[in-house]
C-alpha cells in the first residue's frame, strides 16, 4: 500500500479525515 | 486596549502565515519544483539560494507563532493544554500547534541540515534525510488543517460544536 502523505492530494485527504475526527471528538467531550 | 492580548494576537496571525504559508510553499510548490529542477540539472539555484532562506524564517516564524500564541492564552495556557472543556477547542488547536512545531525542530531543520550540506552527511544519510523530512513536512500540512480548524473554533464553540 502506497503511503497517502508521498501525494499532495492524499495529504490533504488525511488531514481532512483528521479534523473529522477530532471534530466529532470534541462534540462529544463537550456533550453535543 | 489589552496591550499583550491584542499585540499578541496580531503577532500570532502574522507570524502564523508565514510558518504556515512557508509549509504549503514547501508541500505545493517546492517539492515539485526541486524535482522537476534535478531532472534538468538546474536545482542547484534552488537548494543554494531558495532553501535556506526560507527554511531561515519557516522555523523562526513557527517559534514566534507558538511564543505569541502562549501569551495570548496567558492565564488559560494550563486549561487550554489540560484540554478542560471551557477550553478544549482551543486546546486541541493549541497541541496540534505544538506538535508541528517539534515536527520543525526535532525533524525537519535537523534533517535539511544534512541535505543542504550545513552538517556533514554521507549519500546515504542525505537521502533518509530527504525521506523523513519530506514526510514530516506532509505531516505538518495533514496537521494544519485540524490545527487552524480548531483555532478558527477557539472562542467560537456554539458555531462549530452547537450544544
Amino acid at each position: 500500500m502506497n503511503n497517502p502523505l508521498d501525494s499532495l492530494w492524499g495529504t490533504i485527504v488525511v488531514g481532512l479525515i483528521l479534523t473529522l475526527i477530532l471534530h466529532f471528538a470534541v462534540k462529544a467531550a463537550l456533550g453535543g | 486596549m489589552d496591550w499583550v492580548p491584542a499585540m499578541s494576537r496580531w503577532i500570532h496571525f502574522l507570524a502564523g502565515v508565514m510558518w504556515i504559508g512557508l509549509l504549503y510553499y514547501f508541500n505545493f510548490v517546492g517539492a515539485y519544483a526541486a524535482k522537476a529542477a534535478a531532472a534538468d540539472g538546474t536545482g542547484a539555484g534552488i537548494a543554494k539560494h531558495v532553501q535556506p532562506r526560507a527554511l531561515l524564517f519557516f522555523r523562526w516564524a513557527a517559534v514566534v507563532t507558538w511564543l505569541a500564541g502562549a501569551a495570548l492564552l496567558g492565564s488559560h495556557f494550563g486549561a487550554a493544554f489540560m484540554l478542560q472543556t471551557s477550553h478544549m477547542a482551543i486546546g486541541v488547536g493549541a497541541w496540534l500547534g505544538t506538535i508541528m512545531l517539534l515536527n520543525v525542530w526535532g525533524l525537519i531543520w535537523p534533517n535539511q541540515k544534512k541535505i543542504l550540506g550545513i552538517v556533514p552527511a554521507t549519500d546515504e544519510e542525505k537521502n533518509k534525510a530527504r525521506r523523513t523530512a519530506f514526510l514530516t513536512s506532509r505531516v505538518n500540512t495533514a496537521l494544519s488543517m485540524p490545527m487552524l480548524y480548531f483555532m478558527a473554533a477557539g472562542g467560537h464553540t456554539q458555531m462549530f460544536f452547537g450544544g
